[in-house]
């Protein structure tokens, strides 16, 4: 069944959206957050796990120090409090991913709680009210047997790996975000994605989306234009890209408002995301199953970190993102437009760390945010998952100041680095890309440009030196783009002056 | 003083997954409304300077040192399995949802 959809536009025009996001980051410690098992990703299955993330009977677990100081940190840095007392709790539900029938979680005492993030967005500053952040642990991972899709509908059975069960989880929970309107949909991109710049920064997550360290649901509701009344949201699980993000909500602005606009009501459910079509389904209804009978955490005593420790972490904190974007843009000297467009495309640490391995701060621009993002766009990926890397960048634009390519090659080198042929010097090896500086071809193939084109030549002769560039071209072509235009035209220009 | 319903126990049945009969029902419901009035005494006796707890352990910041130790090898985290396939426990589908 598809959902009718009322345009952007009109729905807007109608109602105010309003967001919640939650996002978990499955943190980068070495062991588990209540044992001592491996969290080193892709080892085989179950080889990871232990009585306790397997939920046998009598065993007890012990909370990692590491984990509650990563949720600290990134607490501090949500400007958040820090709880001086709390508690885990158990949420129990059963499903095979989670053994012990429960998950071990936080209820009411999250151990970080009433913070804010500042996001920017086209230049514009959007304060994000932060609920809480929690610690938790992963869930195993399931695999559906049997079905078509591998998804659970028609599976016969499922398979279920238990390594990633027991993994700490901080999820961060934002309040109603208000006040957005038509920019809802950036908004919630541009706060996951300066999320993950600052989880990047603070260094307790490897923070790849597209490996599942940091998961978004994206909770979406529409007020009628001018009312304070909140509507019935849906809960969009699992968005996994930055754009990913901002179609999502886009996409349940206009289901939500095409359903109320016709004067039928939101069911509050969980929604999926389909990347490929764009479009979410509904999931399962809020129901009995939502009922988990928290209770407090019997096998772990409480956590109540002390004034001096939150002191000592809070002074490990890394810059604050608006003071970092403000030094960036002075030491790369940017325009305000340019700082704009990069943090737009996700691209700041990106391009700080191309410019760290060695590239002039224009070119590392230019790159990530022209060639790169168009390949990201036409992948449907985020630039950072593209699978270039900031060094590989640097590495291009070197061969470029070195003359050895010019721009058109690099962009073959760039074929070649995503599709793993080694670094930028391995690909112009390999490919033959280098541009040709053997002046005895070049005066060749000048040579027959002219001969085969006589009336542009003649034209240039008279003094028509815009002319040249039909001549260039076919030098190019012969020379299969491996010259230097410059070089080429100069060579032209002194034959037939 | 807590009141439980036959209603209450059956959502709490269906909860925990246990399956049980009309006939079961209407024998376990009054028990346990018993059981918690039994164990609602305690609050009877409870002063008010004394704080609800949660733990029998005055200890607070029990923590590990974030080191991998070894845990179990496949064969053994497995060995307990009704059925296994692809190194993997093999479970019967889900139903009534979709991950
Ligand atoms: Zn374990």
């Amino acid at each position: 069944m598809t959902d009718t959809l009322l345009t952007y536009d009109d729905a807007l025009a109608a109602y105010d959206p309003v967001l919640g996001l939650e996002v978990h980051v499955e943190l980068n410690t070495a062991s588990k957050m209540f044992c001592g098992c491996s969290t080193v990703f892709g080892a085989e299955p179950n080889t990871q796990v232990c009585p306790v993330c397997l939920g046998l009977p009598g065993a007890m677990p012990v909370v990692n120090g590491k984990g509650v100081e990563s949720a600290i940190r990134i607490g501090l840095a949500l400007n958040c409090q820090i709880a001086e007392w709390c508690r885990f709790a158990r949420k129990n539900y059963f499903y095979p991913d989670m053994p012990k029938n429960f998950q071990t979680s936080q209820y009411d005492e999250p151990i970080a709680y009433d913070g804010w993030m500042d996001v920017e967005v086209d230049g514009e500053t959007f304060r994000v009210e932060i609920e809480r952040a929690h610690m938790e642990e992963d869930t195993g991972k399931s695999t559906h047997v049997g079905g078509a899709t591998g998804r659970i509908h028609g599976a016969d059975h499922s398979l279920v790996d238990y390594n990633r069960a027991g993994i700490p989880l901080i999820e961060i929970v934002t309040k109603p975000i208000r006040g957005a309107g038509a920019r809802a949909p950036e908004v919630a991109r541009a706060y996951v994605a300066q999320l993950r710049d600052l989880i990047v920064a603070l260094g307790v997550s490897e923070a790849r989306m597209d490996q599942g360290n940091l998961r978004a649901d994206v909770n979406l509701s529409l007020s009628t234009k001018g009312s304070d009344v909140l509507g019935t949201r849906s809960e969009t699980k699992n968005v996994n890209s930055f754009r990913s993000v901002e179609r999502a909500v886009r996409f349940e602005v206009q289901r939500h408002a095409a359903i109320l606009a016709g004067g039928g009501s939101i069911v509050q459910e969980t929604r999926h995301w389909h990347e490929d079509t764009g479009i979410t389904t509904s999931g399962r209804e809020k129901s009995d199953a939502e009922d988990y009978r928290y209770f407090p955490e019997p096998d772990l005593v409480p956590v109540a970190p002390t004034r001096d420790w939150v002191e000592e972490l809070r002074a490990t904190l890394p810059e604050n993102p608006t003071a970092r974007r403000a030094r960036l843009q002075q030491e790369w000297g940017f325009s305000d437009l340019e700082m704009r467009d990069t943090v737009g495309a996700g691209a700041l640490g990106l391009v700080e760390e191309t410019i760290a391995a060695g590239a002039s701060p224009q070119a590392a621009r230019k790159w990530w945010l022209s060639e790169l993002s168009r390949r990201a766009n036409d992948a449907g990926v985020d630039l950072v998952d593209l699978g270039v890397t900031p060094a590989q960048v640097a590495g291009v634009q070197a061969l470029v100041d070195a003359g050895t390519v010019n721009d058109k090659l690099a962009r073959q080198v760039f074929d070649g680095l995503l599709a793993g042929e080694g670094t930028p010097e391995e690909v112009v090896e390999k490919r033959g890309l280098a541009v040709v500086s053997d002046e005895g071809a070049l005066s060749a193939a000048v040579d027959n440009a002219i001969a085969a084109n006589p009336d542009v030549a003649d034209k240039i002769r008279d003094g028509k030196v815009a002319a040249a560039g039909a001549l260039i071209g076919a030098v190019m072509k012969e020379m299969r783009g491996q010259a230097d235009a410059a070089r080429v035209r100069e060579l032209i220009l002194e034959k037939l002056s | 003083m807590p009141d439980i319903s036959r209603d209450d126990v059956a959502h709490l049945a269906t909860l925990a997954r246990i399956d049980l009969s009309d006939a079961e029902l209407d024998h376990l419901a009054p028990q346990l409304a018993v059981i918690l009035d039994s164990i609602a005494s305690i609050s009877e006796v409870a002063a008010e300077d004394v704080p609800p707890t949660s733990h029998a352990l005055p200890l607070t910041n029990v923590f590990r040192e974030d080191v991998a130790t070894p845990g179990l090898t496949a064969e053994q985290a497995l060995s307990g399995a009704p059925e296994v396939e692809e190194q993997r426990f093999s479970v019967p589908r889900i139903l009534g949802e979709e991950q």
